[in-house]
């Protein structure tokens, strides 16, 4: 087992490296970082100052040392737009983005789960059809458009609920089943096939022999041991979509942290645009760390593949 | 226990809840609405009735469609905040869509084929390299670091395919690799070795063939994805720069005037988005089922 987790450890600490090597080489290779740091409009003897403030008149090997350390320390630089650290920045709207990924990730549960029990309980009828064809345009509707069609409908045209902001709960209802759209049918497809896996074995058959009414068998039998790895994408869910709600965010004028990476493009502000790119990379590859860890602790088969 | 086994990793988890095994039985629909689009980027001179970059001339700016008070022939499906014709800007649209699905798609299988078949068919350390690096990849937010790269490069469709060559080639790495792993063991590539044929030679003549089909289907699921990405891209102003007509953009400028009830700006694009991405996946989906008989999860 302890070899197990460093290796792990070790192949998700090459990642963050890539990670960070990556932005370091498409940022000096795409434009100047000193102009990028400053802003627009820098005078020369700003960007003179800027390059020796942040080391950037130093050999590449040592300014990747220094910018690795920063990050690392949680160090991501000021923003020029707001004037304050990207880091106290991105713990302001944090609260805002998890609000809104809970939301979504309760409505693609409600929507999802129980549609794909359905769907395995009732394995080729016209029930399974239904929640295929669900499934399959929740895969395929891109969620911003699902956000713009719903502000058509129900914010312009019946005005029942508010088109943007932050406040109320009525503010929380669009963007939230925007984001939980694509995920409620990942949710869908994930239970139907982990039902169906399990409705196969050997102990549901035993389960029926003795004569247990089909509810106890679904709900008790079956269903517990099918939501296992539906648990477990939902926790990953979770932080995929504090990641990936730019856009939801930016049409309703939710004030997370996809919003600040759309205003950090919008205004240049590259500080930002950085800074979030490498937080987001951080959670990513830390969660899908604790989950192979979660996964080898649980089936000991993996420990020893 | 066993769904959890087959769970372990969290690229098996991501293949598992992108896959669909089923709807195999209507190739129809998506061949024609994938057909249609091929027709009308690449008739769309032919098609427009206008330049989908200028205003009509003495034409009104945000005109409803024809159907709706205020609405006339003359542009079927209204006009935009510019005068623009809303119908002509969509056809046009096509053409950007099918480049830089098709372009981007090429570009990201280009590179995951390379290095998966160098990895599968050297082994050894070439192979640990190649696959911790995908690894790595794969653990990456694919949107955020879309968005990053293509704030940085600045839009342009070029910049974008780059992009997308750039971030969605791990998993044809990954698949083809595990493919030419078995295939490097097949007696006709052993006989092959034998007689002397240069490795560049089997690579090209007997190990490429066979990996053809994989490659096809993985690249039909992907253009969807693309497809998406570059809307996304370009409705955040990474993407595709105005004034060129991109469904994506055409979305993002109707933005600012959402509330004033201007519907056909975004219904209109989103519809075509929709349409292009479904018929992409559910033609994938079948491909599948038609190249890969054994299932498996791809």
């Amino acid at each position: 087992m302890r070899r197990f987790v460093l290796t792990r450890i070790g192949y998700s600490a090459v990642s963050l490296v890539l990670l960070s090597l990556t932005i370091f080489v498409v940022v000096r290779a795409t434009g100047d970082p000193a102009v990028l740091l400053i802003g627009p409009g820098a005078s020369r003897d700003d960007l003179a100052q800027a390059r020796t403030l942040w080391g950037l008149d130093r050999p590449w090997p040592e300014q990747y040392v220094t910018f690795l350390g920063n990050a690392l320390r949680g160090n991501l630089g000021t923003s020029f737009q707001y004037r304050v650290p990207v880091r106290d920045l991105y713990f302001e709207r944090l609260p805002n983005s998890l609000l809104l990924a809970l939301v979504a990730l309760l409505i693609s549960l409600v929507l999802g789960v129980p549609l794909g029990i359905i769907s395995a309980v009732k394995v080729d009828t016209i029930w399974d059809s239904i929640s295929k064809i669900v499934a399959m345009f929740g895969l395929s509707v891109p969620n911003f458009f699902i956000g713009l069609l719903m502000i058509n409908l129900f914010a312009v045209w019946l005005r029942w609920l508010p088109a943007a902001g932050i406040g109320t709960w009525q503010h929380l209802v669009m963007p939230a089943i925007a984001l939980g759209w694509y995920f409620a049918a990942s949710m869908l497809r994930l239970t139907r096939s982990s039902m169906l896996e399990v409705l196969d074995s050997e102990y549901i058959k035993l389960a029926r022999l003795k004569g247990l009414p089909e509810t106890v068998v679904i709900v008790k039998h079956a269903f517990r041991n099918a939501l296992i790895p539906v648990l477990t994408l939902a926790g990953i869910n979770l932080v995929i979509m504090v990641n990936v709600a730019v856009i939801i965010e930016t049409i309703f004028a939710w004030p997370g942290i996809g919003r600040l990476l759309y205003e950090g493009i919008s205004f240049r502000d590259f500080p930002v645009v950085q800074g979030l790119v490498v937080m987001a990379g951080g959670m990513i590859v830390g969660v899908n760390l604790l989950l192979d860890l979660l996964y080898a602790w649980i089936d000991p088969r993996i420990r020893y593949a | 226990m066993a769904s959890i086994g087959a769970l372990a990793r969290p690229a098996a988890l991501r293949q598992r809840m992108g896959s669909a095994r089923w709807l195999t039985d209507v190739p129809l629909l998506p061949t024609l609405i994938l057909g249609g689009l091929v027709f009308t980027a690449l008739l769309a001179n032919v098609l427009a009735p206008y330049d989908p970059t200028l205003p009509i001339a003495g034409g009104r700016v945000f005109q409803p469609p024809f159907w709706m008070e205020g609405g006339s022939t003359n542009a079927l499906l209204g006009t935009d905040f510019q005068g623009r014709d809303v119908l002509s800007r969509l056809i046009y649209g096509a053409r950007v869509s099918l480049l830089v699905g098709v372009t981007g798609t090429a570009v990201a299988g280009g590179i995951g084929l390379l290095l998966g078949v160098i990895a599968g068919y050297l082994g050894g350390w070439v192979d640990q390299a190649v696959m911790r690096l995908t690894d790595a990849w794969l653990a990456l937010p694919f949107l955020m670091f879309a968005i990053f790269l293509a704030a940085l490069l600045g839009a342009g469709v070029l910049n974008i395919v780059i992009v997308f060559g750039f971030v969605y080639w791990t998993r044809y790495a990954r698949v083809i690799r595990g493919e030419v792993l078995s295939l490097r063991e097949r007696e006709f590539v052993r006989l092959a070795q034998v007689a002397g044929v240069s490795t560049p030679r089997i690579i090209l003549r007997h190990i490429l063939p066979n990996v053809l089909n994989t490659w096809m289907v993985l690249a039909s699921l992907t253009v969807g994805v693309v497809i998406v990405t570059e809307a996304s891209l370009s409705f955040l102003g990474v993407g595709v720069p105005p004034p060129t007509p991109a469904w994506g953009l055409m979305l993002s400028e109707a933005r600012s005037t959402l509330m004033a009830g201007y519907w056909w700006l975004t219904v209109f694009p989103g519809v075509c988005i929709s349409g292009v991405v479904l018929a992409a996946n559910l033609f994938g989906d079948w491909l599948r089922i038609r190249l890969d008989p054994q299932r498996r999860d791809l």
